[in-house]
């Protein structure tokens, strides 16, 4: 791989050069946490044709886009979504994914925005429809006909009487200078031969083979190799550094200390790890942290940045006057992204010029923060997207990112950087946050609910380094910048409309604000006010982020309400929900898992057999980003508190779907790694420090488990927008296996992950 | 530095390391190959697995001096794009992938087992297959093919 940018790459970017700095006032630090990604004005102009389409001579495709595949399938979608605009074969495609010198800046691939991005009526599709009509135009300008009698297909444009051109000689490799029309017509889905097709994984032939590359595979000449020195506590300082105490080391390059950040750089890899493991550094002692046991009750006692997202405020008279009030509190810990490589980056910082080859999900941002903290110009500065491994979220990738961009450039040489598994998992991603959620509703004397409460704390420091906050990440903020902290301040009157991005509003509300009802249920007595709290580790948007904690509170709580009114838990669902495509996931949920209509719990548990239930949970992803809804078969043995989960069936609606196979893989990759999160994941820490810091520590399920069966009911709409589907199946995991294990066993589980001790202990303390 | 001559799918290949140096690194930073992955470095998750003389082993803790004249394959010399070995063809045909950074230990230990127990049933299959991580979690599919492969396997 060649080293650096090219002449033209420069001149393509000292043009009208556009800095966008965030200028959006921080409201909502959850929407922070996962990064600016509509697509945004750079070199690249995204209004131009040009910036995302070219069409060879040879009329091959390319496409260029903003949003990149870390195993989601967006390479393929992408590519096939390309294809059926232009009317060619898929191998007739290349998708450029993610280059600052090459494709328009998307701001960052997350929080199931990359299908309403770029598949719908803007973006990569729009740039596609816009593409299509121009040749059709243009061979009507050559053949002297109106563009009507032509139609385009299989690389060529064909006339009614027979006259045909190819793309290639149309175009003829030169640009097509136009601007994307936001007036272009996308092809209807009806018509759709490619897109929404179940076309397999481009990649998958060269990842089961090894010839793809991953980041972890750049290799460049003269490179070098360094580690990460991590401090030993949490909020520990350097006091000194002994670098007479690596001199043994053979290869050493050099010793590499900002502010608080410190790594070694050597010829080779295994000379980096041993300088890493014997550089002697004097560190300060860190900060006490919070002790582990109590921290949701720690949580609630901190000062809060509180948002009230909705609130009728007739709540409390209507608990005042109900027949029942039930309340619970639901608690769901730390998790990390944890991926299976620990993260790796290769920086080629020399003079005033860096290039960076980077698994971050957000290269533009991540070449703004570069940028800045190299002290370069910003058009010198390149970042190239290459696959890590697999990450729904932030992990180690942007961390490692700027280790290796302070390395290079302290030796002016390219650096590879691999962290350790202890410092992906202690010092390198950014953890899904801890919450606990308070809940409380009213129930008149049929059972029904008249009033819904919900007070979630969440914990949150730093997130995505978006463009201009290298800090909220573990290394900008060991090399002395600050991370985003949550700013106490006391909530005010919810106004515009209501903001339910974070899942904080259940379903069954109405999520009035303003007087207007913009949520999914039927309840307009509601009231839902946020904590945010400063947390003691860094936290980013892992899968779902707060829509999972959130929906888990919610949906096993319903599922409490649902058996206090003795009333079969899809009954009940459906009579306090008014917006008809949540209704429908869930009926269609129930109809494929072929649902016992009865109450939950199943009468006549013995206490003795393994015990055997049934859980359903729903969701409006983000109050309108995809619908789905699963039923969770669990077995759960009392003696030893071991769950499993037999089967689950999942329905769901993300509008037209581009690739049914993606979307299944997305499904029961969802599925499992919820299971997996239910179940054992959980991040540990003592006085000091992360103790949860390999897979021995951290509690993954791996390939030994007995798989359930996954059953999906895909409902293509193709009348309306397409949403996201990446985050839709996991959101509603925890939650349909609680109320699974409670449907079983008549005992509720309130805290994740259901260890077998915790499973067994409360099994044990329900029958006493 | 010292020089050690590795037989590497099938090619021999002479390189000056330390003794000490975990395989893995040669196979990556000298051999410049992509299939086995740093994953952990702790033998905690396979995606470092080559074969070597046939059997899995965890190349993040395996030092290169400990080789000496034994075969290794990586997933890199199991097959190619064109000519997939029989598994490889059993992970497309099932679409048994996400990102794919774990494939090395799924689909070299899979292979492994199977072909020195080619009637093993599902659960010793499941049994061979601990220790085995895949973040992406697509389990299923994994499973899927490697049922795919052993009926291969056996007839």
């Amino acid at each position: 791989m060649k080293a650096g940018l090219s002449r033209r790459d420069f001149l393509m970017g000292s043009g009208a050069l556009v800095v966008s700095f965030s200028m959006t006032p921080i409201l909502d630090p959850w929407a922070l946490a996962q990064g600016p990604f509509d697509t945004h004005r750079s070199h690249i102009d995204p209004e131009k044709l040009d910036s995302w389409i070219a069409i060879g001579s040879d009329g091959a495709v390319t496409g260029r886009t903003g949003k990149c595949d870390f195993g989601q399938g967006m390479y393929t979608a992408q590519t096939q979504l390309i294809a059926e605009e232009l009317c060619v074969s898929l191998d007739r495609v290349r998708l450029v994914q993610c280059d600052t010198s090459i494709t328009p800046d998307q701001g960052t691939t997350s929080g199931s925005q990359s299908t309403p991005t770029n598949f719908n009526n803007h973006g990569l599709a729009q740039a596609a429809a816009t593409a299509r009509e121009a040749l059709i135009n243009l061979a009507a300008q050559r053949m002297a006909v109106s563009p009507k009698v032509l139609t385009a297909a299989g690389g060529f444009v064909n006339a009614a009487d027979g006259r045909s051109v190819s793309y290639g000689q149309l175009v003829s490799g030169k640009n097509l200078n136009l601007a994307v029309d936001p007036n272009a017509k996308r092809k209807a889905a009806a018509n759709w031969s490619v897109l929404g097709k179940p076309v397999p994984s481009l990649d998958i032939r060269d990842l089961v083979t090894a010839r793809f590359d991953f980041v972890h595979n750049v290799h460049l000449a003269g490179m070098l190799h360094g580690r990460m020195v991590r401090p030993p506590e949490i909020g520990a300082k350097v006091l000194s550094i002994d670098e007479k105490s690596v001199r043994r080391v053979g290869g050493i390059i050099k010793v590499v200390l900002r502010q608080n950040l410190v790594g070694v750089v050597a010829e080779k890899q295994m000379q980096a790890v041993q300088a890493a493991a014997q550089l002697k550094v004097v560190w300060s002692s860190g900060s006490d942290l919070p002790p582990q046991g109590d921290f949701y009750q720690h949580i609630r006692k901190q000062p809060s940045q509180d948002t009230l997202i909705v609130d009728s405020q007739d709540v409390d008279q209507k608990f005042s006057r109900a027949a029942t009030v039930l309340k619970s509190t639901y608690a769901y810990p730390y998790q990390a992204h944890g991926s299976v490589g620990a993260s790796c980056a290769v920086a080629d910082v020399r003079g005033d010029k860096a290039t960076l080859w980077s698994a971050t999900q957000s290269v533009y941002p991540t070449r703004q923060i570069v940028a800045a903290v190299l002290g370069l110009q910003l058009e010198n500065v390149r970042v190239i997207y290459m696959r890590g491994s697999g990450c729904y979220g932030l992990n180690g990738a942007d961390t490692v990112s700027l280790d290796a961009a302070f390395l290079s450039h302290a030796v002016q040489r390219p650096v590879r950087i691999q962290l350790s598994r202890e410092d992906e998992m202690a010092w390198g991603e950014n953890y899904g946050a801890a919450s606990v959620i308070d809940q409380r509703a009213a129930l008149d004397r049929q059972g029904e609910i008249i009033a819904w409460e919900c007070e979630p704390w969440a914990v949150s420091l730093g997130g995505r380094p978006g463009y201009d906050t290298p800090g909220n990440v573990i290394s900008g903020a060991l090399a002395g910048y600050e991370p985003h902290r949550i700013t106490p301040r006391k909530a005010s009157a919810p106004t515009g409309s209501l903001k339910n991005g974070s899942n904080a509003v259940p379903s069954y509300a109405a999520g009035s604000v303003g007087g207007t009802c913009y949520g999914t249920g039927t309840i307009r007595s509601e009231r839902v006010l946020t904590h945010a709290v400063r947390s003691p580790f860094f936290t980013g948007p892992l899968r779902s982020p707060l829509r999972l904690q959130n929906t888990f509170a919610h949906e096993c709580f319903m599922d409490e309400l649902a058996a206090h009114a003795k009333a079969d838990p899809v009954a009940y669902r459906l009579r306090h929900l008014r917006e008809p495509r949540l209704m429908d996931v869930v009926k269609a949920v129930a109809k494929a898992a072929q649902w016992e209509v009865r109450p939950s719990p199943k009468a006549n548990w013995d206490r003795k057999s393994t015990a055997l239930g049934r859980g359903l949970a729903c969701v409006a992803y983000e109050g309108d980003n995809g619908y789905v809804a699963t039923v969770a078969e669990v077995e759960v043995d009392a003696s030893s508190g071991r769950v499993r989960a037999t089967r689950f069936v999942i329905a769901q609606d993300c509008g037209p779907i581009s690739n049914p196979a993606g979307m299944r893989n997305q499904i029961e990759g969802g599925v499992l790694q919820g299971m997996s999160r239910c179940l054992g994941e959980e991040i540990t820490w003592d006085a000091r420090k992360i103790t949860s810091t390999d897979w021995t520590s951290y509690h993954s399920l791996d390939l030994a488990i007995e798989v359930p069966e996954i059953e999906c009911v895909l409902i293509n709409r193709t009348d309306v927008l397409a949403t996201g589907a990446g985050e839709t199946a996991i959101t509603v995991v925890a939650a349909a296996i609680g109320n699974a294990i409670f449907d079983a066993t008549g005992t509720r589980l309130r805290q994740v992950p259901f260890t077998e001790e915790r499973v067994k202990t409360a099994i044990s303390n329900h029958s006493g | 530095m010292t020089a050690v001559s590795l037989k590497v799918n099938g090619a021999v290949h002479a390189v000056a390391v330390a003794p000490e140096t975990p395989l893995l690194y040669v196979l990556t930073d000298e051999l410049h190959l992509r299939g086995p992955k740093f994953g952990c470095g702790l033998a905690q998750c396979g995606a470092c697995t080559v074969l070597i003389d046939g059997g899995p082993v965890r190349s993040c803790i395996t030092p290169v001096s400990a080789v000496k004249s034994a075969e290794i394959i990586t997933l890199d010399g199991l097959g190619t794009p064109e000519k997939p070995h029989p598994i490889q063809q059993a992970f497309i045909d099932e679409q048994a992938a996400q990102c794919g950074f774990c494939l090395s230990g799924v689909i070299l230990t899979a292979k492994s087992f199977l072909d020195r127990n080619p009637r093993a049933s599902d659960d010793e299959i499941r049994s061979a297959l601990a220790g085995l991580l895949c973040r992406c979690f697509a389990h299923a599919r994994m499973f899927k093919a490697i049922q795919r492969y052993a009926k291969m396997v056996r007839s």
